[in-house]
């Protein structure tokens, strides 16, 4: 057994390195929100393609889903010490290309949820009043889509500020990394900094993205009163 | 092209087979729609006459025939080209639920590119004619009722000024009562705007109503009867047809018509100021045991033979008062309801305040009786 909890002569938590290390700090939170945003950026183009294929080619939309269910049944940890090795531990692609795998199945999933929640009638509607199919694409059904898109964006974007974290282990991860450092240092400060500020990443996210998406759909807070 | 005034759509071998089915939904259909005039397409589910109105404005293909709207070949032209010159009410409405109504009802003239004073002064305009007020236009759809819903679903189909609109089953969907004077409403509209409608309906009464001829159809979209309201009623094309309508085809012919279409008359009727020497000739004469008081063109009762009495005027006579009277507008369904209940067994008709004459249960019989079978049914 390691004695922890033995070894406390040192302070809980020593505020001056908030000071001393802020270069540090600000560096990894900026490297935490790249990476998200790459992340979820990059599987929304990939998930917006799949959602569009399984939308048009009704048979395709089973294996779409389990596939992306399966990429995110992969442990994350296994993937980035897989992706490690090929692409190197410094490497973008080695911390993206699982994150981006982890947001695919919340966002097909809520693409083709969004699309499917469009009213029939509001397309034949839409289809008797001579709009083309694009025009009725974008104008009516992706709008209408637009509400549940838009909440699997915010799930997407916190659980990826969550799993950039493990990305650390690799030494990469922003905040991640402040994490396993101060583990393998048993320094408890820079382990609470980083976890404390991707809680705080994670809430001020999702409390932009919620005030985003109220701002982008007006129509779903008004009711017959 | 001079057939091309009076007839505005025309389907000529129209049939539809769905890949699959093993016989078609609609089969060698002719239907030939006149300018300006309702046409009902009714019958059972699975008689074709959604798919029908669907060709039209070819959400549905056709598989095989020849559909004309104002003498242009429908098929000829890209669909959605077409669809912009043709309203379609639907009873769902379909409003796009995140735009505003003036949003709504701008879809086709924007689609058009038209400039936006144009749009905002026709939403206007529009928004008047069905009857909803201008506070509407910045809400959502959402926060209308089903019936003011719908009307901003005609007002939507209305924009662009189609000459056809296509409505498929457009007051299913709401309360009776508002159906009714959505149903009301679509008649005073039609008589503004004179469009050359095709309606779905599975309602005989809202077709006996609304339409100036109906397409009655049979399972597997044959054509079954093609008249207006009166005649199908009265004549009937076969057993499948009389089934349809109803055994009540008489009382539906009384709906149907009104206090105007029957040639009336003055009835057992003198002046107040008359003897009564003339008012038991004129009882004799028609065969009354009443004599009708009128005054300068008001109707002021009617007078029991035995109370008239030679010793005095006419109007010292107990008099009894017709309990409701009949408009020029009236239905003969309401002119019987009245003769029902009138001691005198005639119903008074007001014509716009004075009094217009009387109508009798033998003048009703002799109106319908331009079918003699109706009698007899």
């Amino acid at each position: 057994m390691i004695p922890v909890l033995a070894q406390s002569a040192q302070p809980f938590f020593r505020w001056s390195y908030l000071i001393d290390e802020w270069d540090q700090i600000q560096a990894a939170l900026l490297q935490h929100l790249q990476l998200t945003v790459l992340s979820v950026a990059a599987g929304l183009v990939l998930s917006a393609m799949l959602a569009a294929t399984a939308l048009r080619y009704r048979w395709t939309t089973t294996p779409i889903t389990s596939f992306t269910g399966i990429l995110y049944t992969l442990p994350s940890v296994a993937l980035f010490a897989l992706l490690a090795p090929v692409f190197g531990t410094q490497a973008v692609a080695t911390a993206v290309i699982p994150l981006t795998m982890f947001t695919l199945l919340i966002l097909v999933t809520n693409i083709i949820a969004g699309f499917q929640s469009v009213p029939g009638p509001v397309k034949d509607a839409a289809n008797g009043m001579g709009l083309t199919p694009t025009a009725r694409v974008l104008t009516v059904e992706l709008p209408l889509a637009s509400p549940l898109i838009l909440a699997g964006i915010r799930i997407a974007t916190v659980s990826t500020i969550g799993l950039v974290t493990v990305a650390g282990i690799i030494g990469q991860g922003g905040l991640g990394r402040l994490i396993f450092d101060g583990l393998n240092r048993r320094f408890d400060t820079p382990t609470i900094i980083g976890a404390v500020f991707s809680i705080l990443l994670a809430l001020l996210m999702d409390a932009l993205l919620l005030a985003a998406s109220r701002a982008a759909t007006p129509w779903t807070r008004r009711a017959r009163a | 092209m001079e057939e091309s005034y009076t007839t505005a759509i025309r389907l000529h071998g129209v049939t539809k087979q769905f890949d699959g089915a093993s016989a078609p939904a609609v089969d060698a259909l002719d239907l030939e729609v006149p300018a300006g005039s309702i046409v009902a397409l009714i019958g059972p589910s699975g008689c074709g006459k959604t798919t029908t109105l669907r060709m039209i404005n070819r959400l549905i293909e056709p598989t095989s025939g020849r559909i004309e709207i104002n003498g242009v070949d429908a098929l000829e032209q890209p669909a959605v080209e077409l669809r912009r010159d043709i309203g379609y009410v639907i009873q769902q409405v379909g409003l796009f639920p995140h735009r505003t109504i003036a949003q709504n009802i701008a879809t086709v003239p924007r689609t058009l590119g038209w400039d936006n004073d144009r749009i905002r002064e026709r939403t206007a305009g529009l928004v008047e004619l069905v009857g909803l007020d201008h506070a509407m236009l910045d809400r959502y759809p959402d926060e209308l009722s089903g019936g003011q819903q719908q009307r901003v679903g005609v007002a939507r189909a209305l924009a662009a000024d189609p000459p056809v609109l296509l409505m498929d089953e457009p007051f299913g969907a709401v309360d009776p009562i508002v159906r009714g004077s959505l149903q009301n409403e679509l008649m005073d509209l039609q008589q503004q705007v004179h469009k050359t409608i095709v309606l779905v309906t599975h309602d005989i009464d809202e077709a006996l109503k609304l339409a100036d001829r109906i397409a009655l159809m049979n399972v597997g979209g044959v054509l079954e009867q093609f008249a207006s309201p009166d005649e199908l009623l009265r004549d009937p094309a076969n057993e499948f047809v009389e089934r349809f309508v109803g055994e009540d085809r008489v009382m539906k012919r009384l709906q149907l018509a009104t206090v105007a279409d029957l040639p009336f008359h003055q009835g057992p009727v003198v002046a107040a100021s008359a003897t009564p020497v003339e008012a038991r000739e004129v009882m004799r004469a028609s065969g009354s045991a009443w004599v009708g008081l009128t005054d300068r063109g008001a109707f002021l009762g009617w007078v029991h033979g035995p109370d008239v009495h030679d010793d005095g005027p006419l109007t010292d006579a107990p008099r009894s008062l017709p309990a409701a009277q009949v408009g020029r507008d009236s239905t003969l369904r309401r002119a019987m309801e009245i003769i029902m209940t009138s001691r005198t067994s005639v119903a008074v008709v007001d014509d716009g305040g004075r009094f217009g004459g009387v109508i009798t249960l033998e003048q009703i019989r002799a109106g319908l009786d331009q079918g003699p079978e109706v009698i007899a049914a």
